[in-house]
């Protein structure tokens, strides 16, 4: 019956050279090659559980007394009827509550997975002509991940989101000339507002995920028309590549990877507790809690605001406020540094030759330790949007801690750079001994026990 | 994999190491709640009478021999204070019973941060302190009177306007800055809880009658002690610790779990040769 279907499909539009020739395309075999994958199976999981999600929220802030008995204590609480339908659609709706932290857990998931991938893209130099257009969409896709999970994070209306809305909405304000525009065409004037989850929503569930789900088919149109990196290996060439074929071989191996991130995330949905909104209670100005930060992919944002100096500018009747160094123009230079990291690394080593074969980290110095650096920095940057958890927990004074990643931030990635240098330097050290140094015997183990030598050619004793 | 991890942060953030010092001393009595002792209802928590001014005589002698052994070294002989603890001469019967009850008074070493304990007395040990204590001025609050009828729609809504910019949504405790922590809440019974608001030990703000109602401070109480029983209905609640555990544990769980099974199936399928 599918050879029928399959031959009705040829005879009408003609594909089956295509899709034999689709079904041979050979799939490097490293693990780390299937980590991009994660990221886009996490993709059509949030798609189809945001679907679900859709058919219960309320993009509303208008204003609605709560009648429900979910939530004794929010009984006759005067709430928008957004964060009144995220409680119904959590306690009074088949699967609501798991599948909206399945969807939450995503969010989460789906950011790491792109940063653990274009970890690996960076420190193996994939993103090396001709890759680097793929480059480009893939951190564009990362940005886009994170814009659509803080708004969806700030749908429901709670008090931690809301205080973070209003800390993002204040960034969008301090940024010069384009400023207020920018903050009241997204959230509809100075929130809260009767708009702000309206725009929000359209903005969660309409702009960014068809931004995402463009740009994901292209990022996988240009793979597909640019092949695969591999690693250097035997048999493994600039001009092949050596790995399974898509059919059935790659096939089975992604299914499953596909069933584990499915499977996991509904555990997690169903198991930890996440975005507990109901113990938050619903948004207003002045009912902000503590301990507050944003999930992790915004954290070293607030952990820049933390550490940002008090450096307020004022010129000629304007003011550059101090939230703009720390929340607009770090993290737009960070960006930058990413998005433009092959044309950096071209203009410093000046090899601008095209790479099919991947490079081990060890094997540039330069990059491998760049990258570090710069993780580190990042890194330090989320730690210190917990600070006042870690006070909490070491006992130490908010103010000192906050003080400790202040210096930290500027000592440690230097730190990192260096140590990494060193690293590359002794493995590329190593190996070269090893190329002019090959072994001339193995210690082969003997029937009786004892140890002997045998030179390196001769085949070796299989116990 | 979470267990041990949530195990971890849940004794790290457990109940509040530190706490609070006693209430400044200086404090204004106007928000004395005098409204609270009039109903002829007794005290739920404790037999002992707080009424400024009539304590009586063999309770306040016995106070006083326990001050003397107990007190008198920080607090000084005349109650006026010392160079290392505040004067309790304004201290009233539940600012006294508040530090006692608790276990933050006596310090085991003076000028240190006190910090929630058992209590080093019984019940008639501390009733006596309060009597000696509050014989000596005691225009502090007295120990405030509950009903335990508060509203709880109310008693959150003050919570959240009042409290938990310090002591968090579920009550856990945070910091409070400059090396002061809000301590938790979870162990700390309805009286308790009424006094602190009252009295505002250390750096938390003091509720008097006209900034807090009798009824509202019931709501208030009754929301506090709903709170000891969190609403995890979403599954384990990684601690309280919101965004911070959770990133955590979608790491490690989502991409470390989603790495595990690529090493599974990454190399072991090969193609023929």
């Amino acid at each position: 019956m599918i050879r029928s279907l399959v031959t009705w499909m040829d005879e009408r539009l003609g594909g089956a050279p295509f899709l034999r020739n689709a079904l041979k395309k050979a799939f490097p075999d490293h693990w780390s090659f299937m980590l991009g994958e994660v990221a886009m199976y996490c993709f059509l999981f949030i798609l189809a559980s945001g679907t679900y999600l859709t058919f219960f929220f309320h993009a509303s802030d208008a204003r609605v007394v709560y009648d429900g008995t979910a939530v004794p204590s929010l009984h006759g609480r005067t709430m928008t009827e957004a964060y009144a339908s995220v409680l119904k659609l959590s306690f009074e709706t088949q699967a609501g509550l798991m599948i909206r932290q399945a969807h939450h857990w995503c969010a989460l998931v789906f950011a790491a997975a792109i940063v653990t991938h274009m970890s690996r893209i960076y420190f193996t130099g994939a993103f090396r002509k001709p890759r680097e257009i793929n480059w480009v969409i893939g951190f564009t896709l990362l940005l886009l991940v994170m814009g659509d999970g803080f708004t969806g994070y700030s749908l429901p209306g709670d008090a931690l989101s809301g205080a973070g809305l209003k800390i993002a909405q204040s960034i969008a304000l301090s940024i010069p000339v384009i400023g207020g525009w920018v903050a009241f065409l997204v959230f509809g004037g100075n929130m809260p507002t009767a708009e702000t989850t309206n725009r929000l929503f359209a903005i969660h569930i309409l702009f960014l995920p068809l931004a995402l789900g463009a740009l994901i088919a292209l990022h996988l149109g240009v793979l597909w028309r640019q092949k695969h990196t591999q690693f250097p290996g035997e048999n493994r060439r600039e001009n092949n590549v050596v790995g399974s074929p898509l059919w059935p071989n790659y096939t089975v191996k992604s299914v499953a990877l596909m069933l584990a991130t499915f499977g996991l995330l509904l555990l997690l949905g169903g198991l930890v507790e996440i975005n507990p909104i109901w113990q938050y209670g619903p948004y207003d100005p002045w009912t902000v809690s503590s301990p507050a930060q944003p999930d992790w992919y915004v954290g070293w944002l607030d952990g820049s605001l933390r550490l940002g100096p008090r450096l307020a500018l004022r010129f000629g009747g304007h003011t550059i406020t101090a939230l703009f160094w720390a929340g607009a123009a770090l993290p737009l230079c960070v960006f930058a540094i990413v998005y433009a990291w092959p044309w950096i690394e071209k203009l410093l080593q000046g090899d601008r030759a095209e790479h099919e074969l991947l490079q081990y980290p060890w094997q540039n110095p330069l990059r491998t330790s760049f990258g570090v650096a710069l993780l580190t920095y990042v890194a330090l940057l989320l730690l210190a949007g917990s600070d006042d958890v870690q006070a909490r927990i070491t006992n130490i004074s908010v103010q000192t801690i906050t003080w400790a990643y202040r210096i930290a931030v500027w000592v440690l990635p230097p730190i990192g750079f260096a140590i990494a240098w060193r690293v590359c330097r002794e493995l590329q050290a190593r190996h070269a001994y090893e190329a002019e140094h090959p072994p001339r015997v193995v210690l082969v183990r003997t029937d009786e026990g004892g140890y002997d030598e045998e030179p390196v050619d001769a085949p070796a004793v299989v116990p | 994999m979470i267990a041990p991890l949530a195990a971890f942060l849940l004794a790290a953030l457990g109940p509040a190491p530190r706490a609070t010092v006693p209430s400044n001393p200086a404090a204004p009595v106007a928000s004395a709640s005098p409204g609270a002792m009039s109903n002829g209802m007794p005290p739920p928590a404790s037999t002992y009478t707080s009424v400024p001014g009539a304590p009586p005589a063999d309770r306040v002698k016995e106070g006083g021999e326990l001050y003397a052994v107990h007190c008198l070294s920080c607090h000084g002989a005349t109650l006026h204070g010392t160079p290392m603890a505040p004067g309790l001469t304004s201290s009233g019967a539940a600012d006294v019973d508040f530090q006692l009850s608790t276990g933050r008074m006596p310090l085991e070493v003076p000028g240190t941060e006190p910090m929630r304990g058992p209590p080093s007395y019984p019940r008639p040990q501390i009733d006596a302190l309060i009597a000696y204590i509050v014989s000596h001025g005691g225009v502090g609050p007295p120990v405030p009177v509950l009903r335990h009828n508060g509203d709880l729609t109310r008693g959150r809504v003050l919570y959240e306007e009042n409290c938990q910019q310090c002591h968090g949504a579920t009550g856990d405790g945070a910091v409070a800055g400059f090396g002061w922590l809000a301590p938790s809440l979870k162990a700390a019974i309805p009286i308790q809880v009424a006094e602190a608001v009252r009295v505002g030990p250390g750096i938390m703000p003091r509720f008097g009658a006209n900034d807090m109602p009798d009824r509202d401070l019931d709501a208030l109480v009754g929301y506090v002690e709903e709170l000891h029983h969190p609403d995890d209905r979403g599954g384990y609640s990684l601690a309280s610790a919101g965004p911070v555990g959770e990133g955590l544990v979608g790491w490690v769980t989502g991409v470390g779990g989603t790495i595990i099974v690529m090493l599974l199936v990454g190399e072991t399928l090969k193609p023929k040769r």
